[in-house]
């Protein structure tokens, strides 16, 4: 049945906690949210157990009165509160659809705070319209790594030897994994947003508000100075190296997230032209131990039917791995609208005339279930909304993107680069191969395999 | 009653956690924290707004509405009106547990619906969606109920979604469509949404059937939400004794047994915060009594089915429960003398919930822990001070904007179960007939009770008292573990539980000892980080 008024078990969320995993990537940054006391808490508790980990953000707490009458005076005394009582060097402030409905202008209201000297010496207040009713999660972040961008970034006029890379949506793991392969090929880069060392913060024994991580002020007012940007993700990513190339004159690229073997080629090749350096030996050796895996296993992967819903600019090469390891992605589902994406994916999808993608509106885990039941696969990867679909269908089940709820590791082990590869490959063989294992015959019980 | 561990100077304390406040947040803050005294009870502020920017636990009337109060019931549709992420957060997230009767009845628990409203229909209006929503749920699925929940724009667009409801009921015919107006910034937290949650409920379900119910005692369950499976555990108990549940405010519970609530001879309140408006409003209407018990913790537990024999005045039922309460304690004791000198002498924080931080406290005396300072994430002073308070309660305008319903007897069906002499004479004998004596009596004699508790003053009490284990949600879990203190979160369970009757008892104690005594907390430190440790300091001799 076509649907047009309802959404049924949504493949997306809303603006606002996009806008707060980002914030939470700059550090020394407390997220604002501006709208009632729910949003935030919602936000914070669906980062948490995301995470497992603190996740701190204040609330303008509207009432009715702050409805009706605007938001300006909670802002501004939510300003003044945050700096004296928790003391960050910057708020990132981000709207919700109660306070768009409302029309409040957060530019408006910021410049009054500091006009109004609540802003104390050497501290900042970002902000980005996030309005719940466009767009998604990913919407969100997208906007406020381009307001990071608009507002910080600085053109001295005299260019740096560094690169910024523009991080779409993806875990501490995969910002530490991009750090780590940058330092490899030898390349100075200002990687922003960054929420490793935020959000998978050791266990020491004492709670820091304001974790180590986090991309410093300092590093993203020089983004203006940068030789070029390269965006990984043309719809979480992209907006915030536009903005940089409107403000600051920095060039850019835009690539696919490099999720999969042929998405990190292109990052690799990507970087190594940006900055001018040769492909040192060893990230060679780990895209050969990638592809000896891929090879050793392929009978595994073979034409295996995978069913995937989630986020536009980790779907987009996560298909295209798929189709790299010979499998069959026959359903796509993400709630993230856009044409770009759309467009994206046809591309990649033009190695998979078979398959079913629906984006945007209605796009939901319900319509994904029809597809399964209609036909069925031998994997689905996703969020941990779809170990219901997985139980109900009995289908070996992969957790990726967000949110996983139920499991821990994407804090730690990333899905980027050749290692990312590598443990997505682990992860999909792992089910597939226990559940052969678990429904094998006696006499085809495998000891090898 | 006096603490039997030392518990520092509160007033101390308290200076200590206002002190880096703005001064007009510290004077408002001044008045939410008290030192108790179970003797005089202080006044504590509760109910009033949070100071914007501070770091609360609060979340808003919709989670109030949607979330706790109509979200346990499995056989309603229950459609957000609004953009996705109020749907999205509130799906599954509050582990309300259901048995439907057999796998073909209707279960929608797992569903998340919403309009996913977008930007035009903020623009030009979005009845016209949520109407086609309503039809589409209905063509898919046939419930016998659908509820609306307006998130913050709706209100501000003006979409009448109580009119909608009507009109897609009428054009329905055989499915109850109602609405609820629980948008965010309504009230000061989740309190407003359960206010308003009852309200409808009252209106458009309860009532609804006539048909008349079969036992001898008949009750129902308000405030409980069969979080963690605690509904299963009392339906446990009440079936062993003979009594029969008509209905649950709302875990585990279906449409039918809500609109056949009002055939029940009593209500017994759990959750007095989010229910209690319904227990009024029965008694008003039908001439149910309401009752407060708390299944939470094994003596609470015995007395709670004592006081429901003593109501129905039945000796056959008296006879039972002790039967039931001497089958079950020998379990619980053997549990609790072993796990009990382990746990003896320790502290417990609770700040959560509208109830919790009241009868958890019951398991912590039971396992020999004081609870050195507690307080509510949304109640009201009734619930801190007891309801005797209720007429000297300041009506503010944050409350007056949540509609009461003008309640009178039902010209029908309107049979007092109880005449005045009977409830004077329970009430005599302790049982607390339509009324609540609130957590501060509970309380130690300096013991600090704190409303709203923010993230600032949390991490203070932690560092001043140190306490072995603090008991909230999930948005303050890893924050208090990172101090190297365990927390138990009282919404989720920490995905355990039931922790209600005597099963639930012997899980929590459990949990509890594993918690306090988990070798992991000692892990913390490297050996090189140690006091006194040695520095390392290797050298090679080649």
């Amino acid at each position: 049945m076509l649907r047009e008024g309802l959404t049924i078990n949504p493949a997306k969320t809303c603006q606002p906690i996009g806008a707060m995993y980002a914030a939470l990537g700059i550090h020394g940054c407390l997220p604002h949210s501006h709208g009632s006391q729910g949003c935030c808490s919602y936000h914070r508790s669906t980062l948490t157990r995301h995470y497992k980990e603190p996740v701190m953000a204040a609330t303008s707490s509207f009432t009715e009165g702050a409805s009706v009458f605007g938001g300006q005076a909670n802002l501004l005394q939510s300003i003044e509160t945050i700096f004296s009582v928790y003391d960050p060097d910057i708020i990132a402030v981000h709207s919700t659809c109660l306070s768009e409905t409302i029309g409040d202008d957060l530019q408006q209201i910021t410049k009054k705070a500091s006009d109004d000297g609540k802003i104390p010496a050497g501290k900042y207040v970002i902000y980005a319209s996030t309005p719940s009713f466009v767009g998604s999660h990913i919407t969100g972040y997208a906007n406020m790594v381009t307001g990071m961008a608009e507002q910080f970034a600085v053109s001295t006029g005299e260019k740096k030897e560094q690169i910024n890379i523009v991080a779409g949506w993806m875990e501490p793991s995969d910002m530490r994994e991009i750090k780590d392969i940058a330092k490899a090929m030898g390349t100075k880069i200002v990687l922003f947003p960054d929420t490793s060392d935020v959000l998978d913060a050791p266990q020491t024994g004492k709670h820091e508000i304001y974790p180590k991580g986090g991309v410093t002020v300092d590093e993203l007012k020089s983004t203006g100075d940068s030789k070029c940007s390269i965006a990984l993700g043309c719809i979480s990513a992209e907006p915030a190296a536009i903005a940089l190339d409107k403000k600051c004159k920095v060039p850019f690229e835009t690539i696919d997230m490099p999720i999969g073997l042929s998405a990190t080629d292109r990052f690799i090749v990507s970087l190594s032209k940006a900055a001018g350096v040769k492909v040192p030996a060893e990230i060679t050796a780990e895209r050969g131990r990638l592809v000896d895996v891929m090879a050793d296993m392929e009978q595994y992967f073979h034409g295996k039917k995978v069913a995937l819903f989630g986020d536009p600019d980790q779907l987009i090469p996560l298909t295209e791995f798929l189709l790299d390891l010979n499998m069959k992605p026959v359903h796509i589902v993400s709630g993230t609208p856009g044409q770009r994406f759309e467009k994206r994916m046809k591309e990649i999808l033009e190695r998979a005339p078979y398959a079913n993608f629906k984006n945007g509106l209605n796009a939901d885990m319900f319509l994904l279930h029809q597809w399964i039941k209609n036909e069925p696969v031998d994997l689905l990867i996703g969020n941990t909304y779809g170990k219901y679909i997985a139980r109900d269908e009995d289908i070996p089940f992969v957790r990726f993107g967000f949110p996983i709820l139920d499991r821990i590791g994407h804090s730690y082990f990333p899905n980027v680069g050749y290692k990312g590869g590598l443990r997505l490959v682990e992860k999909i063989l792992s089910v597939l191969m226990d559940r052969q294992d678990r429904t094998a015959l006696e006499e085809k019980f495998e000891l090898v395999m | 009653m006096q603490a039997k561990i030392h518990l520092p100077d509160p007033s101390l304390i308290k200076e200590e956690l206002i002190n880096k406040y703005p001064a007009k947040v510290a004077k408002k803050r001044s008045k939410s924290i008290v030192i108790n005294d179970p003797e005089t009870i202080p006044e504590v502020q509760a109910n009033v707004r949070t100071v914007p920017g501070i770091i609360t636990q609060r979340g808003c009337s919709y989670a109030g509405c949607k979330g706790v109060v109509l979200g346990p019931t499995r056989d309603i549709v229950n459609i957000t009106h609004g953009p996705i992420g109020c749907s999205f957060y509130s799906w599954l997230t509050r582990r309300n547990q259901t048995r439907p009767e057999s796998p073909t009845d209707e279960n929608f628990i797992p569903y998340c619906f919403s309009t996913d409203m977008q930007e035009e229909n903020v623009v030009f209006g979005g009845e016209k969606k949520l109407k086609q929503a309503i039809q589409e749920a209905y063509d898919l699925f046939h419930p016998k109920a659908i509820a609306i929940f307006s998130t913050c724009p709706v209100g501000l667009i003006g979409d009448d979604v109580h009119a909608a409801a009507r009109e897609m009921k009428e054009k329905l015919g055989d499915c109850n469509v109602f609405g609820f107006s629980c948008e965010g910034y309504r009230g000061v937290s989740q309190s407003a949404g359960h206010h308003i949650a009852n309200n409808g409920v009252f209106k458009h379900m309860v009532g609804n059937n006539n048909a008349p119910v079969e036992g001898k005692f008949k009750l129902n369950l308000l405030g409980e939400y069969n979080i963690g499976g605690d509904a299963f555990e009392i339906e446990r108990l009440f079936e062993k004794c003979g009594i029969t549940l008509v209905a649950s405010f709302s875990g585990n519970s279906t449409v039918g047994a809500i609109e056949n609530s009002h055939m029940a001879d009593l209500n017994v309140i759990l959750c007095h915060r989010s229910i209690n408006y319904m227990g009024d409003m029965m008694e008003t209407k039908y001439g149910i009594p309401w009752m407060k018990v708390n299944f939470v913790g094994a003596e609470s537990s015995a007395k709670s089915l004592r006081k429901i024999a003593e109501y129905f005045g039945d000796a056959g039922l008296k006879a039972r429960v002790e039967e039931v309460i001497a089958e079950e304690m020998p379990k619980v004791k053997a549990i609790i003398d072993e796990i009990r000198p382990r746990t003896e002498g320790k502290t417990a924080m609770l700040f959560v919930g509208g109830s919790r931080a009241h009868h958890y406290q019951d398991l912590f005396t039971e396992l020999g822990m004081t609870t050195v300072a507690a307080g509510y994430e949304f109640a009201h002073r009734d619930d801190y001070e007891g309801r005797e308070v209720l007429p000297s309660i300041k009506i503010d305008a944050d409350s007056k904007n949540i509609e009461e319903l003008k309640i009178t007897a039902d010209p029908e069906l309107y049979n007092p179960r109880k005449s005045e002499a009977e409830l004077e004479e329970l009430k005599a004998k302790g049982l607390e007939i339509n009324g609540y004596e609130g957590m501060m009596k509970q309380m130690v004699k300096k013991s600090l009770v704190v409303d709203d508790v923010s993230h600032y003053e949390s991490e203070k009490l932690i560092e001043l008292y140190k306490p072995d284990i603090f008991c909230a949600g999930i948005k303050e879990k890893y924050v208090v573990q990172k101090m190297g203190v365990p927390l138990k979160q009282l919404h989720s369970y920490d995905y355990g539980g039931p922790y209600t009757g005597f099963e639930g008892a012997v899980n929590f104690y459990k949990d509890i000892d594993r918690m306090v005594n988990n070798p992991v907390w000692k892990l913390i430190k490297a050996p090189w980080e140690k006091e006194g440790a040695e520095a390392l300091e290797a050298s090679y001799v080649a």
